[in-house]
């Protein structure tokens, strides 16, 4: 008898938890036994890169340290060039009167090195609620965009990876400024862009960034570029392979995003967004 | 009475190992391979100790687990308390089974927990893709009688009851 009880709480805490989000509280107070838990998990990773940290030769250091040096020097001329470019572009949209601002607050954080359900495409990073994490943040490494945050807790939380099934961003081609959404696909290397037509101005090569739609993702940062497109003149939609840029499967640190401000939309946009239905129309960033 | 609770510590750090193993990073050839470690153990437990450990523990865990793998709550604890209650229910004839064929039926049990763990995720609409996903009931079939052997002499030891 007590077994149909029990089935029935699973059955009816799946549905609530997959169809609304009140058991989000739940989770993240479980959350703060399970972390110790995956902290431990995470020890022998951790161990051996500080052992392997630290009995790096003398000259292996000198040698990292000048190669940081000249990187440095290469991005700090780079940052020159894109400081004036940033005024530049400040300037003229306040001209068309759309100012919009890139600014953003960023955060490191590290992954856990923890397993989590096979098949799913999931990550867990060791910032929480405590230093301002919040459910839908965007992530971000190096090269590009890496996923969203799904579940906080007190002290860590999860993060579901773009190449996750049930995954989706909105995007544009960063040459043409053609708008589309890039699914994930289960496999650790392929996105895909839905609902392209066959006759598409698209190239293999081309760059894909978060176009900002949704208002969930910061609007700019690269997603990934196309390697695959095939055109079969009996289907209604081309095919569109991209190859995320972040590096999801080697990243060990990443950074976690605060967008300050969606672009600002001229006055006679704002009334239509107070909407909203139309917002919920626009938030396709998650499709769960 | 006071006799009936030793030895709550043991269960304790055996499912908490259960746990760390279910988390720990592992290469990527292996990874398919991976025992439903948490399953096992309770599997055992049921067994040797059905008065202690039932559904409701059983669920709990399954919980921690849906938490600890960022699955939909409550997916594992249906499986867990599934395969409690049917361990519970047969325990009995479960102890004098040989080691082999208590093998087959633990495989058979990992089989029907994975088989509930796909459907969820089916109706999720992201069902798993390829056969790998039933590999962790013949990794758990092969571990199973070290694991009874281990847990057995360890239950002996500290006199678990």
């Amino acid at each position: 008898m007590r077994i149909v009880a029990f089935i029935l709480a699973s059955l009816i805490m799946m549905t609530v938890d997959h169809r609304q989000g009140h058991l989000e509280r739940v989770r993240s107070v479980l959350t703060v036994f399970v972390y110790p838990l995956q902290y431990v998990a995470n020890l022998p990773v951790t161990v051996i890169n500080w052992v392997s940290e630290s009995l790096t030769t003398r000259a292996g250091l000198v040698k990292e340290n000048t190669r940081l040096r000249e990187e440095q020097l290469i991005l700090s001329s780079k940052v020159q060039k894109f400081e004036i470019l940033e005024a530049e572009n400040e300037r003229l949209r306040e001209m068309l009167k759309s100012s919009e601002k890139l600014d953003e607050r960023v955060l490191i954080a590290e992954l856990l090195a923890v397993d989590l359900q096979p098949f799913r495409h999931q990550i867990v990073i060791n910032k929480g609620r405590r230093e301002g994490v919040y459910e839908g943040q965007p992530i971000v490494d190096a090269n590009g965009v890496m996923g969203q945050v799904v579940h906080v807790g007190p002290f860590s939380s999860t993060v579901l990876l773009l190449t996750d099934p049930i995954h989706a961003i909105p995007v544009r081609i960063n040459r043409n400024g053609l708008r589309s959404v890039a699914v994930g696909t289960g496999q650790s290397h392929v996105l895909q862009l839905e609902h392209l037509p066959n006759n598409v101005d698209i190239k293999e090569g081309d760059l894909v960034v978060s176009s900002g739609l949704g208002s969930r993702f910061p609007p700019g940062y690269p997603v990934g570029i196309v390697y695959n497109i095939s055109r079969v003149p009996g289907e209604p939609f081309a095919k569109v392979s991209i190859l995320p840029s972040a590096q999801l499967e080697k990243s060990r640190e990443v950074l976690l995003v605060w967008p300050k401000s969606s672009p600002e939309l001229p006055s006679n946009f704002e009334s239509s967004l107070d909407d909203p239905n139309l917002l919920d129309d626009l938030d396709v960033s998650a499709r769960q | 009475m006071l006799n009936k609770n030793t030895g709550g510590w043991i269960l304790f750090i055996s499912l908490l190992i259960a746990f760390l193993l279910t988390a720990l990073p592992l290469p990527h050839w292996a990874d398919d391979w991976r025992p439903a470690w948490v399953a096992m153990v309770l599997i055992y437990w049921c067994m040797a100790l059905p008065e202690r450990i039932g559904i409701g523990i059983a669920w709990c865990m399954g919980l921690l687990l849906d938490v600890q793998q960022g699955a939909l709550l409550g997916q594992n604890a249906l499986g867990l308390a599934l395969i409690a209650y049917f361990v519970i229910q047969i325990h009995k004839r479960f102890r004098l089974f040989p080691l082999v064929q208590q093998s087959c039926l633990v495989g058979f049990i990992i089989i029907f927990y994975l088989l509930i763990s796909s459907w969820v995720t089916g109706i999720m609409g992201i069902p798993p893709k390829t056969w790998t996903y039933w590999m962790p009931a013949i990794s758990s079939m092969v571990l199973w009688p070290w694991l009874f052997v281990i847990l057995r002499d360890i239950r002996r030891q500290y006199n678990v009851t």
